[in-house]
């Protein structure tokens, strides 16, 4: 029999602040934008107001508006159902820049090699690419290679930037989102993200889970020609959806309000999640993207969205309140609500 | 999903929380012992579905935030020593030490690896001969029969390069240690599924009857958690206090014998301190000989400073039901999952965790 326990709560010191970078500094939640805000935006930024977004416009003289943005890919396995990083490296630029609304133009491309790398399998990448560029419209006219030594990369890394068009009255950004909106997804979640985990630690599902990697212009062109009044868009990568819905609640100081039965999720990936204690709105996409509409228009646009294959999946999954703090609920199938909290480190590392 | 969408039927759960409301015509406070638990309750919000009467408190089953700082501290001082490769499960690498926690001792050099199981690094030390491999074995029993697989196998092979650092934990002593408490305001616990499917449910009976109170084995989802408070409830109004089983699907009485035995053969019940809470007799597994040869603590003689755990978290409290996160001044402001103070706010399983993933404030 035990002794009782005389009350002596306690507690571990505080950690210090690490001085170090973490890898969950690059996981897309709250400690990479503690990161950005900290070291990238006080020294960077400038006089720039506007809230973060996935690319940024700027006006020529003239009048046109180009988007310009650039990113890295990393991804560890190289090659992974539906993709490599070289579809990767296009896609997500061009998606990127589609998230302003832009029709992407121009790529840049950046490798850095590691002494060693098979050259096969650097041509296979550099092909991937340019077979991405081609199908969506893009031309890669200006690139860069470095080698490094053995043990200084991981094989292959890459960067892209992209420059795009905006149309003419065209304007979508986090500032832009209004009480009431409405949220749609283009597709179901998190296969990129459980596609690339399946790979890595050697998991074998019933069906093989390919990853969601694409360009999604086509579908934001469609919304746009169609006159939807798109107010925002966001690529669904890096912490999934909580992440990004997170971040645009923040942005535009709104609440947004999710239905959990209305959100599309794969079997196959929700049964992953299940499996390895994930939460699949936290698992990175790489061809979705969640749109902010005027209500009127959701049906529409869930219809526009459906006609293309890439966007099948697409559903509206919630709404932006009228009133209440600047953070993301969740009404659950069972009648509860909670809150979808952003991302605190990783959940899993080097996606893309 | 097979077997998991029927558990979390929204029918279903309607209609046990009105057999609840039902049943219940006083107020109740239980406890769920199992961190897992916290988290679905917590997560589906299962808590807001209950009548006003029904207190649910979190207890202290999440292996990770009991594990001591002292222990954590010894773990960080080992994958520092040179040679070492460090392994362990994922939530235990952002568990605060007293100046660092794993992740910060690798971005310092220490090879400290993310493993999903005791084998995996079972398997890095039979490749890698010429390294120390080390394993962090938390859990309760539970997880306890893996790792006693793991160096069962890695002493059969004669891998005397592996090691381990062990802070399982048992339950039913830290039950008993709770409702012994004086200021104990539990009246009925759910007990965790996972560890009686392991276990059995023989232990919890004296202290059901000694304690005077009900003990339901229950499960994980949203239905078998519901079942389990039903029951509990349907046994305090009654004035019963009995042992009872509302997981049948994965558990019975005598428990998994093959993994008992397996218990008894690696390790032996030591006394163990509890983060937060302090020394419970018995309450600790220890590797017994000749398995204790590959005890990390024998291995590598660390200096094992008593660091100072100062006043701000109250995750003692949290940990022994006595307080809701909530009701700590530091929640969400100076203890958060990126800084976090204690364990609780760390760990997937931890109550402070779970609140602050899932809610802000009472309201949700």
């Amino acid at each position: 029999m035990a002794e009782p326990i005389v009350p002596s709560p306690s507690c571990p010191v505080p950690l210090r602040d690490q001085g170090r970078v973490l890898l969950a500094h690059g996981g897309g939640g709250r400690l990479m934008h503690e990161l950005l805000e900290s070291v990238f935006f006080a020294a960077l930024r400038g006089s720039a107001t506007a809230p973060a977004h996935d690319s940024s416009v700027h006006a020529l003289p003239g009048g046109a508006r180009i988007a310009f943005t650039t990113d890295s890919y990393v991804v560890h396995p190289r090659r992974f159902p539906g993709g490599d990083i070289g579809s990767l490296a296009v896609h997500g630029t061009v998606n990127d820049l589609a998230m302003s609304g832009a029709r992407p133009l121009w790529l840049s491309a950046g490798f850095v090699l590691e002494e060693g790398l098979e050259i096969a399998e650097l041509r296979e990448h550099v092909q991937s690419m340019r077979d991405a560029a081609a199908a969506a419209g893009v031309a890669i006219v200006t690139g860069d290679t470095k080698v490094v030594e053995r043990g200084k990369g991981d094989g292959l890394y890459v960067n892209t930037a992209g420059i795009g068009l905006v149309p003419d009255g065209v304007t979508i950004a986090p500032d832009r989102i209004r009480a009431g909106d409405a949220v749609l997804v283009s597709g179901d979640l998190g296969r990129h993200g459980i596609a690339i985990l399946a790979v890595r630690e050697g998991l074998a599902f019933e069906t093989t889970i390919e990853s969601d990697s694409a360009a999604v212009h086509g579908l934001v062109a469609t919304l746009l020609d169609a006159g939807i009044r798109v107010h925002c868009l966001r690529d669904l990568t890096r912490g999934g959806l909580a992440s990004a819905s997170n971040e645009l609640a923040a942005a535009s100081g709104l609440a947004i309000e999710l239905v959990e039965g209305s959100i599309p999720i794969a079997e196959p990936v929700r049964a992953a999640c299940e499996l390895l204690g994930l939460d699949p709105l936290y698992v990175a996409c790489e061809g979705r993207f969640a749109a902010f509409v005027h209500p009127a228009d959701a049906e529409r646009a869930v219809a526009l969205l459906r006609a293309d294959p890439l966007g099948a999946g697409a559903a509206q999954i919630g709404h932006v309140a009228a009133d209440g703090p600047a953070r993301v609920t969740l009404h659950s199938r069972l009648g509860s609500t909670r809150v979808v909290d952003m991302l605190s480190g990783e959940q899993l590392p080097r996606i893309c | 999903m097979k077997y998991v969408d029927e558990f979390r039927d929204p029918a279903g759960v309607a209609t046990l929380c009105s057999a609840i409301r039902r049943a219940t015509t006083r107020p109740h406070t239980l406890m769920e012992i199992c961190g897992g638990q916290t988290h679905a309750i917590i997560r589906h919000g299962l808590d807001q579905l209950l009548p006003p009467e029904l207190r649910l408190i979190h207890g202290p089953g999440c292996p990770v935030c009991v594990t001591p700082l002292e222990l954590v501290d010894a773990a960080i001082a080992i994958a520092q020593q040179p040679g070492v490769v460090f392994c362990t499960f994922g939530d235990m690498l952002r568990v605060p030490g007293s100046a660092l926690d794993l992740f910060g001792a690798r971005a310092r050099g220490a090879d400290v690896r993310m493993v999903f199981g005791p084998l995996d690094a079972v398997r890095l030390a039979a490749e890698l001969p010429e390294r120390q491999v080390v394993f962090f074995a938390v859990g309760f029993e539970t997880t306890a029969p893996a790792t006693a697989l793991a160096v069962r196998a890695a002493h059969a092979s004669g891998l005397d390069n592996f090691t381990m650092l062990v802070s399982h934990v048992r339950v039913p002593p830290a039950i008993d240690a709770l409702l012994s408490a004086p200021d104990n305001r539990v009246a009925g616990f759910l007990a965790a599924g996972h560890v009686c499917a392991v276990m059995g449910y023989h232990e919890y009976r004296p202290l059901a009857a000694h304690h005077r109170v009900p003990i339901v084995v229950t499960g994980f989802e949203p239905i078998d958690i519901l079942q389990g408070v039903l029951a509990c409830i349907e046994q305090l109004e009654a004035g019963r206090a009995e042992v009872e089983n509302r997981y049948a699907r994965a558990v019975t009485d005598a428990g998994n014998e093959a993994a008992q035995a397996l218990l008894a053969e690696v390790f032996a019940v030591c006394d163990r301190s509890w983060r937060g809470i302090g020394e419970i007799p018995g309450s600790g597994l220890a590797l017994r000989a000749p398995y204790d040869r590959h005890d990390a603590l024998q291995r590598f003689p660390i200096a094992r400073v008593r660091a100072a755990e100062p006043a701000e978290c109250i995750s003692g409290l949290v940990l022994r039901g006595a307080a809701t996160p909530h009701e700590c001044p530091a929640f969400g402001v100076r203890c958060t999952p990126e800084r976090p103070l204690g364990a609780p706010m760390v760990s997937s399983e931890g109550a402070c965790a779970a609140y602050h993933r899932y809610r802000r404030s009472d309201h949700g």
